[in-house]
């Protein structure tokens, strides 16, 4: 286990180191960086010393070394459009990604699963059939379009809940919270839903088509044989054996929808991180960009560990596998 | 005589069909007694398993009993409901399963899913029921098993996953076991070990247990009765001594001598001509007129009754009546 998890963490690491290669290597040379901060009013020898203060003279073995040095301590440098630290930003955008991503994914599990289930036993069901029909519609619909559908249906119509924004947030220093105020978790309701959407039905389907296989394998039966009531032999025996592709799935969802939550955010005009990298697309604000890619692969790396590890948790056969 | 364990009468079987009704299985008719091993032998298809299947009440939908009963420790059990039998399998029936590699939970512990089918039909305690779990792996034979009970499935060979399927079928004390093809999945000595195991639990708990298998030689070791299964109906039924070394039925001849012997100096193995016939194109008459070189014209016309045959009893009309 031990050999196991140090592997994998060294994998993790080099992944980390390619990353932020490219990372470093749009800010460097994508455009010439000092180009982009100064003015049309800025003198030659000013150039040059910003040039020497940010330390593009240096061979760029070295100035490698530093990006990932500062990189690892969270220094990714100035924003070119605020002027302020690109961290800082970033930290004020990631929670409320986070959360929306999160409670989304938490969705998405919570109705996925049993409906993943529920239609693998009742198959053929009128029930279930209906449910198999409203996912596709489910899959169908980009997010934006469910988004706006609910703005119109939720806040616009009915006027239950807010069109826009993350309400009231509670600061704990690094990180501000709307989980805690009731415009705050009003406020999240929507776009959260909005973003489950498209991962309730692959969740479903997922655990439909794995749960069909695990029905019909000789443990099922067997345990049946035993006498194990219907209940425990979907929920305890079948659906466990269903779970690893799930988990895996999960997690990769996590990743995409922290990357892709962009056009949710926009919808909802919701401050994360994705309304700040569309921000920082417009105005070619490199650092941040920078940023945001190597944040956002780090959490995906992230993820990856840890469903090495769930599998082992899942899975007493991948316990001892030194892969 | 004492009752038997269990008693099949007239059974019936059928799966409906687009275009008809299937009769997988057709007027069987056995009992078993306690502490009694009954093999039940046939080719594939015959209908061995499907009795077993039909008595823990486990078809696959659409199959379903359609005629006849099953009367276990005296109690008709072949019209119960779902949650009824669930009680019943496990605690007065166990099952073993032909493959042992994938009759077990792969995500638990041996323990786990003893002590589950244990406090499912007895009133233990978890440390009751873990203490249990421990004296069954020892009473299948299981070196270790203290230690072991808390091994997973893959961390045990195959002979002695098939272990574990028996402390699991023995769990609640059940007084019939089935055994589907319990030794098929093994290689020989360890076949022979399980059989052993089988026929001592057999004697020393007073089981009676269904051993459904194709293997003659299994059931030449095991079995104490033997019943022979052609196209869903029973061809014969008796004391395993007298239907191996006298058959009464022209296919159990001929099963008996498609059997390899070691001493006998034959150069071709004898073999039973043509095939079963398929469930929807059995033959009027005896089903297996077809393939059968003694038969004659009453054969093609009236299907055969068991009859008394030596100490059994046997379909077949060159037992009763004449072929004529």
């Amino acid at each position: 286990m031990l050999v196991f998890l140090i592997k994998r963490l060294s994998n993790a690491a080099l992944v980390m180191l390619a990353v932020s290669l490219m990372a470093f290597t749009i800010f460097r040379f994508v455009g010439d960086p000092v180009e982009l901060m100064v003015n049309e009013q800025t003198t030659e020898a000013q150039r040059a010393e910003l040039r020497e203060r940010m330390g593009l003279n240096d061979p760029v073995l070295v100035q490698f070394a530093s990006f990932v040095g500062k990189a690892v301590q969270g220094d990714f440098g100035i924003s070119y459009r605020n002027q302020t630290d690109v961290m800082s930003l970033i930290g004020e955008r990631f929670p409320a990604t986070m959360e929306l991503v999160l409670l989304a994914t938490i969705i998405s599990l919570v109705v996925g699963l049993p409906l993943g289930v529920i239609t693998a036993i009742h198959r053929g069901k009128w029930f279930t059939e209906s449910i198999q029909f409203a996912s596709i519609i489910g899959v169908s619909l980009p997010s934006f379009v469910i988004g706006i559908l609910l703005i119109l249906a939720f806040s616009v119509n009915l006027g239950w809940l807010p069109a826009f924004g993350r309400g009231q947030v509670v600061d704990f220093g690094f990180w501000s919270t709307g989980l805690l105020t009731k415009s705050g978790l009003l406020a999240l309701i929507l776009p959260s839903v909005a973003l489950s959407f498209y991962q309730i039905t692959l969740v479903m389907r997922l655990v439909r088509a794995e749960m069909l296989e695990v029905l019909r394998s000789d443990f099922v039966k067997f345990a049946r044989a035993r006498g194990v009531p219907a209940h425990r032999l979907y929920y305890r025996h079948a659906l466990r054996n269903c779970l690893m592709p799930v988990v895996t799935m999960t997690a990769m969802n996590i990743g995409s929808l922290i990357a892709f939550a962009l056009v949710t955010e926009t919808v909802f005009q919701w401050p994360g991180m994705g309304l700040l990298f569309i921000q920082a697309v417009t105005f070619v604000d490199i650092p941040v960009m920078a940023a945001y890619l190597v944040i956002v692969s780090f959490i995906f790396v992230t993820l990856n560990t840890l469903v090495d590890i769930a599998y082992a948790l899942i899975d007493p056969r991948l316990r001892n596998a030194t892969h | 005589m004492t009752e038997p364990v269990l008693s099949v009468r007239n059974l019936r079987v059928e799966f409906p069909v687009r275009g008809g009704v299937l009769t997988a299985l057709n007027d069987v008719s056995l009992e078993i007694r306690a502490g009694e091993i009954l093999g039940v032998v046939g080719e594939s298809g015959a209908g061995k398993s499907m009795t077993g299947l039909a008595v823990q009440s486990l078809l696959e939908p659409p199959g379903r009993i359609a005629g006849g009963e099953v009367i276990l420790n005296g109690r008709r059990i072949d019209h119960l409901s779902e949650t009824e039998m669930q009680k019943i399998r496990g605690r007065e029936i166990g099952a073993i399963f032909q493959d042992p590699l994938t009759s077990l939970n792969p995500l638990f512990t041996v323990g786990a899913q003893l002590s589950e089918t244990i406090r499912l039909h007895l009133d233990m305690s978890k440390r009751e029921a873990k203490s249990r779990a421990v004296e069954l792996l020892k009473q299948v034979g299981i070196p270790a098993p203290e230690e072991r009970v808390n091994h997973y499935p893959h961390q045990f060979s195959g002979g002695m996953r098939q272990r574990v399927v028996i402390a699991l079928a023995l769990a609640a004390n059940p007084k019939l076991i089935i055994a589907d093809e319990p030794t098929t999945a093994l290689d020989v000595s360890i076949q022979a070990q399980i059989i052993a195991l089988l026929r001592r639990l057999c004697d020393d708990l007073g089981t009676a247990v269904m051993l459904v298998t194709h293997d003659m030689g299994v059931i030449a070791e095991a079995a104490d009765r033997v019943a022979v299964m052609y196209a869903g109906r029973l061809a014969e039924i008796g004391p395993v001594r007298e239907v191996l070394s006298n058959p009464s039925h022209p296919y159990t001849r001929g099963l008996m001598g498609s059997i390899p012997a070691l001493g006998a100096r034959v150069k071709m193995l004898r073999q039973i001509d043509g095939s079963m016939p398929r469930l929807n194109a059995i033959p009027q008459g005896c089903a297996f007129n077809p393939r059968c070189q003694v038969s004659g014209p009453r054969c093609f016309q009236d299907r055969p009754d068991l009859f008394p045959a030596g100490q059994g009893q046997a379909a077949c009309w060159h037992v009763q009546g004449g072929v004529q």
